[in-house]
């Protein structure tokens, strides 16, 4: 089904334009008369080139898992990892931001498919997240069924990677699935563990429930305003005539709840941590990151793009909305008991929750001034996207030794492994927005800006409480990795520090997940030295 | 006038030199010792690197102050401007004037010496290394405080101290020490976001965060219902880290549970962060919000020096088991009550006052910290029953050069005049006797009573302080009994009925006992003598800072137009 989904996505788009077109009837695709335009869209390959690459790849890896004996099975890993690559190559001439594709060819000017700076950040954001969790991935998938997983890991990113880029409502539900259907296969992909299966079921239960709602409000958008198209939709809904104002209303709303279960928004969070915890880590980092950008991206385009005539009602929602996911996030983290079997991602998936909260402050602050505040959310979810996943890397790196993966497993870090002690300090404290963390600094301070500027004085006093509650956990972490280790007295002598005293169990770490840190922190390390670079984002308009 | 004429972009490196070395010297520290400079051990090598760094930007904050145009005080000098990050308008605006020289110089001095002392003295705790570079990040992060002009700066450079010092407390400190650091973590994190929140506001409502150039605005820029605001937010997180009672909890628990160098840096340095943030954010960006909350700021400051100094008397108290440390903490909290009664009073006399007792606060408390710290490192206690008891100092006679410099640092901080205590607390009363325009003069004359009640509240206790602690407790019968291994006791509890001085000579062979109680070691002697020497020169030669801050203030509080 995820196969067919993936490759019928163009060939989808393409049926949203003719049914959508006025006055073309169903003629898409046949010879017409010399005086009627051509209803054929015509084709960017080009600017379609990141996802399509994505989902080419997902096949050849598919097929070619029948052909590879058992032994060669992690080149297809490599493959994977080349794909991405190559996907994340083709943005680079895309990074004018000017090319648009499947545009109707009669009528107003509205296109399916536009590459704008928006789309090209987030699909970088999306394809970097995806080769991050496929570095963290090379090594831990040796039990799992090599062919399947590098297939629906790719599939699910060429679905995010369309996402940031659909501008019809169609398009995006398409994109939404295609990024959700495969992530539900890989959250249960771990055979015969009990775990593994629930989480799955939890984490598709409510993502078709949530499908379902949008689809619902979607159709009575369409019912509404005619057109799927969404600057199309944003015109008319400017004058829906008085009769269809009602549904017009509950078709944004049930859009936006839709949105808001994807984003693991308050009260529709529940199925988080268990997801995450049941899930093999490096796809609870993919969801943490790429997940959490799929439903951001759609919650924007929608809001932004489609509804701003309803910013009255979306607006102040999205902030009470923004209040209450971060507290729950955060208040639900502080109770984490350290002792507690993956209390480590357990913690990780609670913060990700609060995280999502301060995202969609801007987006709020957005319907109260001007579009430009998104830029906040986009420049905040980059560097949440590289601290988070080295934060999930160093994580993997543990869980080697210690499968339980209990906070307290983390004690003594800095003793045996004292460089990736210190890079996921450095990412905890990114995380909770303190120096040396600089870029989580001004990430929240673009953030609370955004808020402040918009009048939205409550929402960034919230947001203070809330920046130190998160403190305390991400500290209490922090702290504990310069312990020293169990069994050691808490204030040895002088001689801890030399390196005499070699732990007991080291191991080499492998390659790629090395690989992965490395990447993470030296990004992490530079943006911090020129926050400039993603936080340009926050200053101009990205559409 | 300059000492030495130091060109311009000389001036301009060495301003960098000073918020950038102690950073790339953390990093260093870090780092394994090259070939060349591994010393006796690493520790030593990690601690002496900390001592060359640390001296090296003292030597250029001296330089710098040498080549500080002594003229025009009131000028940003050294000025460095490059913008950073463009989307949030940050620059990295460094410049300094008569307001911001002493305390950069002071910062750099008291982390020299910190080095220097944990050079002799190593902390008890973990791996030094770590210790060298927390310390070297801390003094990146207060010069920095002090040397950045640019608001989003200012507040980085806030939040830089936090980490560093939470570790310091929790890894080298004593009892408690745990929940100490917590408590002024959060608490500080709490105030500096709400800070966070005003400093936007003026930087979006004006659309500068630069402020040079907001100060040169005085507030013309900002509406008053935004300057009300943005006072009451950035002025909560400058209350809690100055601290200004009732948002003082922390400091109490952070002082007592610090290493003696945490709690050196703490009060000498850290503290003033908030008040040079009163003096040089609030004070010329916000005059008409700071005007509103004048009043209420000077009333719980006299509060803060009232309530500081009855602590104190609670805890000199014989049989409370006052801890020393922590009676020095709550002196804190009332001397930092006379920095922000004068700045309350927003009339240059009280402003300059308050930057002087900042100075002098930070000098003759850091020293206190240090005596104390050495006390306790003998006597394995900072008590003040088990001091003044019969197994205590009795410093006059068993180490007569520590009692005399404890008891001289405790006159400096009571007031006295001639030494740098005194003209601080004077000039502030002075300035709350006539208050600018628009604030009222029944309650700051008020105010001024209180706060001149308060000075002799501060005489009792440390007079008390220094019987106890220096001459020990009066007894009615002397009998001579100490143990051999008194100033260990591991309980900690006064022998019964035995007091006086141990070293008097009578007890014979017991006089074992004196190599534990040292008398002032030659390296201590090297990292006090500054102090206490400073502490002389200032109370008595009042000009040399006044001469430097007055002008910049005069021109703060007249918005640039002098």
């Amino acid at each position: 089904m995820t196969a067919d989904l993936s490759t019928t996505a163009t060939s989808l788009l393409a049926h949203a334009q003719a049914t959508t077109a006025p006055g073309t009837g169903d003629t898409a695709g046949s010879l017409v008369a010399a005086d009627v335009p051509s209803v054929v869209q015509s084709i960017d390959w080009l600017a379609i080139a990141p996802p399509t690459l994505t989902a080419l790849a997902a096949l050849v890896v598919l097929v070619a898992d029948l052909f590879l004996p058992a032994h060669r099975k992690r080149l297809l890993g490599y493959a994977t990892l080349t794909a991405l690559a190559a996907a994340l190559a083709f943005l680079i001439p895309l990074r004018s931001g000017d090319r648009s594709t499947f545009c109707v060819t009669t009528g107003a000017q509205a296109c399916s498919y536009t590459a704008d700076h928006f789309t090209v950040v987030i699909q970088a954001l999306v394809l970097g997240g995806a080769f991050l969790t496929v570095l963290l991935s090379l090594d831990d998938t040796r039990k799992l069924p090599a062919g399947e997983y590098w297939f629906l890991l790719l599939a699910s990113a060429s679905g995010a990677a369309l996402l940031p880029a659909s501008r019809d409502l169609a398009t995006l539900v398409v994109a939404l699935e295609v990024a959700s259907l495969p992530a539900f296969a890989l959250v249960g992909i771990k055979r015969g563990d009990r775990r593994s299966s629930e989480a799955a079921l939890k984490f598709f239960l409510s993502s078709v429930v949530a499908t379902a709602v949008m689809l619902l409000g979607v159709s009575f958008v369409y019912a509404a305003t005619g057109t799927l198209h969404l600057t199309e939709i944003a015109d008319r809904l400017d004058d829906v005539s008085p009769v269809l104002d009602t549904l017009a209303k509950t078709g944004v709303a049930l859009t936006l709840v839709g949105f808001a279960f994807k984003t693991a928004a308050a009260p529709f969070h529940f199925w988080v941590p268990d997801t995450y915890v049941g899930a093999p880590l490096p796809i609870a980092a993919y969801l943490s990151v790429v997940g959490k950008a799929v439903g951001f991206s759609g919650l924007i385009l929608v809001t932004v793009i489609a509804f701003p005539s309803y910013a009255d009602v979306w607006g102040p929602a999205l902030a009470v909305l923004a209040a209450l996911t971060m507290t729950v996030g955060n208040v639900a983290a502080l109770r984490q008991n350290a002792t507690r079997a993956r209390s480590a991602v357990r913690l990780l998936a609670w913060s990700s929750v609060a995280q999502a909260g301060y995202l969609l402050v801007p987006i709020a602050a957005a319907a109260y001034s001007s579009d430009e505040q998104i830029g906040s959310t986009v420049a905040y979810a980059l560097m949440y996207a590289v601290v988070n996943l080295g934060a999930f890397a160093v994580a993997a790196l543990v869980a080697r030794t210690h499968p339980g993966n209990r906070l307290s497993d983390y004690r003594g870090l800095y003793a045996t492994r004292p460089l990736a002690a210190l890079a996921l300090g450095f990412f905890l404290l990114c995380l909770a927005g303190l120096p040396p963390g600089i870029i989580g600094l001004f990430a929240k301070v673009t953030v609370f800006s955004a808020a402040v500027d918009a009048g939205l004085g409550w929402l960034a006093v919230v947001m203070a409480v809330n920046v130190v509650i998160a403190l305390y956990y991400y500290l209490q972490w922090t702290a504990i990795l310069f312990r020293a280790p169990d069994g050691a007295p808490e204030t040895a002598g002088p001689d801890t520090g030399s390196p005499a005293s070699a732990p007991p169990r080291r191991f080499r770490a492998p390659t790629p997940l090395t690989t992965a840190i490395v990447l993470t922190s030296a990004a992490g390390i530079l943006l911090s030295g020129a926050p400039q670079a993603v936080l340009r984002f926050a200053a101009v308009s990205l559409f | 006038m300059t000492v030495i004429d130091i060109s311009p972009s000389v001036m301009q490196f060495l301003l960098a030199f000073i918020v950038v070395a102690p950073l790339l010297g953390a990093l260093a520290a870090l780092l394994p010792a090259p070939p060349g400079l591994k010393g006796k051990n690493p520790d030593q090598a990690v601690l002496r690197h900390g001592v060359t760094v640390t001296g090296a930007v003292l030597v250029a904050a001296i330089a710098l102050a040498a080549g500080f145009d002594h003229d025009h005080p009131a000028t940003m000098q050294a000025t460095t401007d490059i913008s950073w990050i463009p989307a949030l308008d940050v620059r990295i605006h460094l410049g300094i004037d008569g307001i911001s020289l002493p305390l950069l110089v002071l910062t750099a001095l008291l982390t020299f010496l910190c080095a220097l002392y944990s050079y002799f003295k190593l902390p008890a705790g973990p791996s030094p290394k770590a210790f060298v570079a927390l310390v070297l990040v801390l003094e990146s992060g207060t010069l920095a405080t002090f040397a950045v002009l640019d608001l989003l700066l200012f507040f980085l450079a806030f939040e830089m101290v936090l980490i560093p010092m939470y570790f310091l407390i929790n890894r080298w400190g004593g009892d408690q020490r745990q929940s100490a650091a917590w408590k002024f973590i959060l608490y500080t994190l709490l105030g500096s976001v709400v800070m966070l929140l005003g400093l936007l506001l003026i930087g979006l409502k004006s659309g500068t965060f630069d402020m040079v150039a907001l100060a040169t605005d005085n507030g013309r820029g900002l509406t008053t219902s935004v300057q009300v605001i943005a006072v009451l937010a950035i002025g909560l997180g400058l209350a809690v880290k100055t601290p200004m009672w009732p948002l003082h909890t922390w400091l109490p628990d952070a002082h007592t549970a610090a290493p003696t160098v945490g709690s050196v840096l703490l009060a000498g340095v850290l503290l003033k962060m908030g008040t040079y943030g009163f003096v040089r954010i609030l004070l010329p960006v916000a005059p008409d919000g700071m005007r509103t909350f004048a009043p209420y700021l000077a009333a719980f400051a006299v509060v803060g020096i009232v309530y500081g100094s009855l602590a104190c008397l609670a805890l000199a108290r014989t049989g409370v088991k006052g801890d020393l440390k922590r009676l020095i903490a709550y002196s804190s909290v009332g001397h930092m009550g006379f920095v922000l009664l004068g700045i309350a009073t927003m009339t240059p006399t009280g402003v300059n006052g308050a930057l002087f007792a900042n100075i002098a606060h930070g000098l003759i408390t850091g020293l206190l910290f240090f005596l104390v710290g050495a006390i306790k490192d003998r006597y394995g206690t900072a008590d003040l029953d088990t001091l003044a008891g019969a197994t205590g100092a009795a410093l006059y006679g068993r180490a007569p050069r520590l009692g005399a410099l404890l008891a001289f640092a405790a006159v400096a901080s009571l007031g006295l005049p001639g030494l740098a205590g005194f003209w601080g607390e004077m000039l502030t009363l002075f300035g709350a006797y006539s208050p600018a325009e628009g604030l009222s003069r029944p309650a700051f004359r008020t105010f001024m009573a209180i706060g001149a009640f308060g000075t002799l509240l501060t005489a009792a206790y440390m007079l008390i302080v220094v019987r106890r602690v220096c001459m020990g407790e009066h007894a009615p019968h002397s009998r001579l009994s100490p143990d051999e291994h008194a100033p260990r006791t591991a309980d900690g509890s006064p022998q019964s009925g035995a007091a006086g001085s141990p070293s008097s000579g009578s007890a014979g062979p017991r006089t074992a006992t004196t190599p534990q109680l040292a008398d002032i070691h030659p390296y201590e002697a090297a990292a006090w003598t500054p102090l206490a020497a400073l502490t002389v020169v200032a109370g008595l030669w009042p000009a040399v800072l006044l001469g430097l801050t007055d002008p910049a203030v005069q021109q703060l509080l007249a918005g640039g137009k002098s």
